[in-house]
């Protein structure tokens, strides 16, 4: 058997009813990332000793009959702006190039309690932000299904160690898109939850108020049975919401006859690629064929998302970045005349060009005589697209919709352009703007054997019914394994 | 011509909360350089700041203390700037939803009433302390002061000379004091002040253009950087000139404000709304809750002292001025002690040994049950006035119960009238000439044969007897 290609609730099993060790499962991991690591790049760091303890933990309690997480030995990465303590941490950025940080994130945190071991830190676009992992200061992750493809962004090696059998599961982030994204690039399960029902606590932040973190995994059960560990309020994160969790994977009944699907028309016209819209319209045919109804609908304001978040995330991007200027950790210049000059010297340095352009956006945008005319009128968008979902959710249980309008395009092939690349986000946004829920699994494949992503979208706190809605659409989609 | 001075000020004041703003660290003066730190207060990525409710509470009682109104609907936003003792380059601050606004603050200026309007109360995080090492030519930041939360208090511009601006800051003083808003320990910096100041032509309506001075970190300082502004601009005006408004900094060894910014060179400080932080909503509840625990304030205190205690107007405000003075004033009292004379003994040799000590009326090393006793031994005539005023200083000295300290210094007064009369007649003997000045009408010679006999007891007399004896022998001659 190939632990590796396993999922998250079948390593569990396994481990648990003691046919496998997580040692075994470990290693099975760690040798498989070192067949195709060099292929792929997911990784900034691998963290193969760090990883054979945890697990030799894991299995050390196990044996002695002592009580176990519910991730017990099963291996995993995390997106490298999760903050692990006194392990890497660079937002692949040159900025954090050494940066180790005194403390863990708390879902970093809740996962060790649930004893998931640790294998490595997924590469990223530069503190999140683009579409395509090609911002990485480091490397560029390739695509599993195509190695001259990219792996979607941000969360872009999240995606791709998890389609490239590297890890069983792994963690992502999502500010516009950057969990969905390159979910459906690389064929795998990716949930972006509603704003507040996971801790940001430790998450390098890019746009607070739009920063999610969620779970990328194999299948849409392990998609619950992530959540459900990494899920909650928390102390140290005022924007986390106190309220009742479910249990998730209970809510995968396989019977959605009780869900309304709303099919936003708006989401399926111009710039739409055609295999992209068949094979997700094909995906709400397969739910009504099992009993779901399904309307197309509107959602007329949707167009303003995409430009109110980019000046929003920008906005907030510009202030949230602004701490990292050689004073305290992280890189400094080695020249520079006075102070001012180690500020210019250290940001001009350390941060790359998509950054950059992130940061003066944003501080434009936040300038005083430019305030009005660019952010607060951003933040009434927000307000705006946020009533038109509502509105679509007094009819529908959910929407469903394409993920991105293409398939995974080309490595170099936007980098020159970054408004074609900041198109990449058009239907993931509007999501992160009204702080909803929503769930991408892959759907079928374009004539060259790409992965199509479906989308559904969910109401605030209803994960519980998009994963159900997913789980029932992903028995009718045969999966196909990347060829490495 | 003669020019009208308009001051404003900005009073930053740190509050007495056991932790920090946004964290957990202690919110404590001192200790070794970056020890009550944590990733939240230093900044480190991927931290978040909790706000600590009871810097809310303070503020509401600082708001209800000012008679302000209470926002019900406040938020927090980051105010943006590059400095190596912001971690965030961001302060958290309030820009246009302040936990309080619109209140006031009446003053007693010359005998009569003065009220100086309040604008508005934020709440705020404190930054780090720059350390500049000229040994090494480096500078070193010690963030234990980052987080510490503070109120920043606006006034109105209604303020119209330095002597104003030097009650209001008392007055102000005070009430933080005495709603424990704050420790207002000014030598830790626990209160400091931005001073605004224009000048207009007197009878003019309009405003002048203000100067703002940073770095004022005394009351005395703020006094002296107002006098100086005030010269400054009529300087510059009377020479033709006209105001830039700018920002100056204090530099309060040389007596001078320099040069910070122009206004064309003012900080963007590119303020939005705190995503991190959810809105503050504060309750009707919990408005009530607060001003039921506001304790009795210093104009109401010196109000029942003139009607409880007799004391005049002015004394009632300087024992009041110092919530600790007047908390000791009142412990003398419940101890029997007469208000009249405690207040006077406070006011008096206390305080002036307080002030060439530089100490604070919380140094004084004795309780008020032992101050009530020496007044008392007084009044009993165990021991003179002037002996008293030796035990006190030997109280501050090495502190003990009086009874103890006037039997230790010998200072037990003679009140024994067979002794008395010995020591008159002794010195009547000694002095012929005075008996004839006496009989000639001239009374300064009971004075001088005195003084004598205190000088003789080396102080121990009792002087209300020895003058009624004395009188006695004269008569009887």
């Amino acid at each position: 058997m190939k632990f590796y290609e396993l999922t998250a609730h079948e390593v569990r099993d396994l481990i648990k009813n003691k046919e496998a060790s997580s040692v075994e499962v470990t290693k099975s991991v760690l040798e498989r990332i070192d067949a195709v690591e060099d292929k792929i790049e997911s990784y900034v760091t691998v963290l193969k000793d760090e990883a054979i303890a945890q697990a030799e933990k894991v299995d050390k309690k196990i044996a002695s009959g002592e009580e176990t997480g519910a991730l017990a030995g099963v291996p995993m990465a995390l997106k490298d702006n999760m903050c692990t303590k006194n392990i890497l941490t660079t937002c692949s950025s040159k900025m954090l190039y050494n940066f180790k940080p005194p403390y863990n994130a708390t879902v970093a945190e809740k996962l060790q309690k649930s004893d998931a071991v640790l294998v490595g830190k997924a590469n990223m676009d530069e503190f999140a932000m683009g579409s395509s992992t090609e911002n990485s200061y480091f490397k560029k992750t390739k695509n599993p299904y195509d190695l001259t493809k990219v792996p979607g962004g941000s969360s872009g090696g999240s995606a791709a160690c998890v389609a490239a059998d590297e890890a069983i599961f792994s963690l992502g982030s999502d500010t516009g898109g950057s969990i969905r994204q390159p979910a459906a690039f690389c064929g795998c399960v990716g949930l972006k939850p509603t704003y507040g029902a996971v801790s940001r606590f430790g998450l390098i932040a890019f746009a607070s108020s739009l920063d999610q973190i969620g779970p990328m995994t194999k299948d849409v059960e392990d998609c619950a049975l992530i959540l459900n560990e990494i899920v909650g309020h928390d102390k140290n994160d005022s924007t986390s919401v106190k309220r009742e969790y479910p249990d998730f994977t209970k809510a995968l009944t396989g019977d959605v006859s009780d869900i309304k699907i709303g099919v936003p028309d708006e989401y399926f016209g111009e710039g739409i690629n055609c295999e992209v819209k068949d094979a997700v319209l094909g995906a709400v045919k397969n739910l009504e064929n099992s009993g779901a109804k399904a309307d197309s609908c509107a959602l007329p304001l949707n167009e303003y998302a995409l430009p109110a978040y980019y000046m929003i995330s920008s906005a907030e991007a510009s202030s949230n970045l602004a701490r990292f200027d050689g004073v305290k950790y992280g890189f400094r210049a080695e020249k520079f005349e006075n102070l001012i000059d180690l500020y210019a010297q250290t940001r001009s340095e350390g941060f790359g060009d998509e950054v950059k352009r992130r940061i003066m956006i944003g501080t434009y945008a936040l300038s005083s005589g430019y305030y009005d005319a660019y952010y607060k009128k951003a933040q009434q968008v927000r307000t705006l697209v946020m009533q038109d979902f509502e509105k679509a959710f007094e009819k529908y249980d959910c929407l469903i919709t394409p993920t991105a309008p293409m398939t995974a395009f080309g490595i170099g092939e936007k980098t020159s352009d970054p408004l074609q690349m900041y198109l990449a986000d058009i239907c993931t946004v509007s999501v992160n703007i009204a702080g909803l829920p929503a769930i991408v699994i892959p759907c079928g494949y374009d004539k060259c054997g790409m992965p199509i992503g479906v989308q559904i979208i969910g109401k605030p706190f209803g994960e519980a019914d998009i994963l159900r809605t997913a789980h029932l659409l992903e028995k009718t989609i045969t999966k196909i394994r990347p060829n490495l | 011509m003669n020019y009208e001075t308009v001051i404003g000020l900005e009073i930053h004041a740190e509050l007495a909360t056991k932790t920090k703003i946004y964290c957990g660290c202690k919110n404590e003066f001192g200790g070794e350089p970056n020890t009550h730190t944590c990733p939240v207060c230093t900044g480190m990525p991927g931290s978040l700041p909790v706000l600590n409710k009871k810097v809310v509470d303070y503020a509401i009682c600082a708001g209800l203390a000012m008679n302000c109104e209470i926002t019900r609907y406040g938020k927090q936003d980051r105010k943006n700037y590059f400095y190596p003792d912001l971690p965030k380059a961001y302060q958290i601050s309030q820009f246009d939803l302040p936990v309080c606004h619109d209140g006031y603050v009446d003053i007693e200026v010359d005998g009569k009433t003065k009220r100086i309007g309040i604008t508005r109360i934020h709440i705020e995080e404190d930054a780090g302390k720059l350390i500049h090492d000229d040994y090494s030519g480096t500078s070193l930041v010690d963030y234990n002061r980052c987080g510490v939360p503070l109120i920043e208090i606006v006034t109105e511009p209604d303020i119209r000379s330095s002597e104003e601006a030097k009650i209001f800051l008392d007055t102000l003083k005070s009430i933080l004091e005495y709603t424990e808003v704050s420790d207002c320990k000014m030598q830790e910096g626990s209160l400091r002040c931005d001073v605004n100041v224009s000048i207009r032509p007197e009878g003019e309506t309009e405003f002048g253009t203000r100067c703002e001075m940073k770095n004022v970190n005394s009351f005395s300082a703020a006094v002296r950087s107002m006098d100086y502004e005030v010269k400054r601009q009529i300087e510059i005006v009377e020479a033709g000139g006209e105001i830039v408004q700018e920002t100056r900094r204090w530099d309060d060894t040389k007596g001078v404000s320099v040069l910070m910014r122009t206004k064309e060179d003012a900080h963007d400080y590119r303020y939005f709304p705190e995503p991190d932080l959810l809105p503050i909503i504060i309750s009707d509840e919990w408005i009530e809750a607060v001003r039921s625990r506001l304790p009795e304030l210093p104009a109401e205190r010196r109000a029942r002292y003139i009607n409880e205690y007799g004391l005049t107007e002015y004394d009632a405000s300087v024992i009041t001025t110092s919530k600790k003075t007047s908390d000791y004033f009142e412990e003398c009292v419940k101890s029997g002690c007469d208000p009249k004379s405690a207040s006077n003994w406070l006011m008096g040799d206390i305080t002036r040994y307080l002030n060439e000590k530089e100490l604070e009326p919380s140094d004084i090393p004795f309780t008020a049950k032992q101050l009530a006793s020496l007044l008392s031994l007084i009044q009993k005539g165990t021991i003179s006035n002037s002996a008293a005023k030796k035990v006190l200083v030997k109280m501050f000295e090495e502190p003990d119960d009086p009874e103890k300290l006037v039997e230790k210094l010998g200072l037990v007064q003679v009140s024994d009238e067979g002794a008395l009369k010995q020591m008159v007649d002794d010195v009547l003997a000694a002095n012929p000439q005075s008996i004839v000045d006496y009989k000639a009408g001239r009374d300064r010679a009971i004075g001088f044969l005195v003084g004598q006999i205190m000088k003789a007891s080396k102080g121990k007399a009792n002087p209300q007897m020895i003058n009624k004896l004395l009188k006695e022998a004269l008569d009887n001659m």
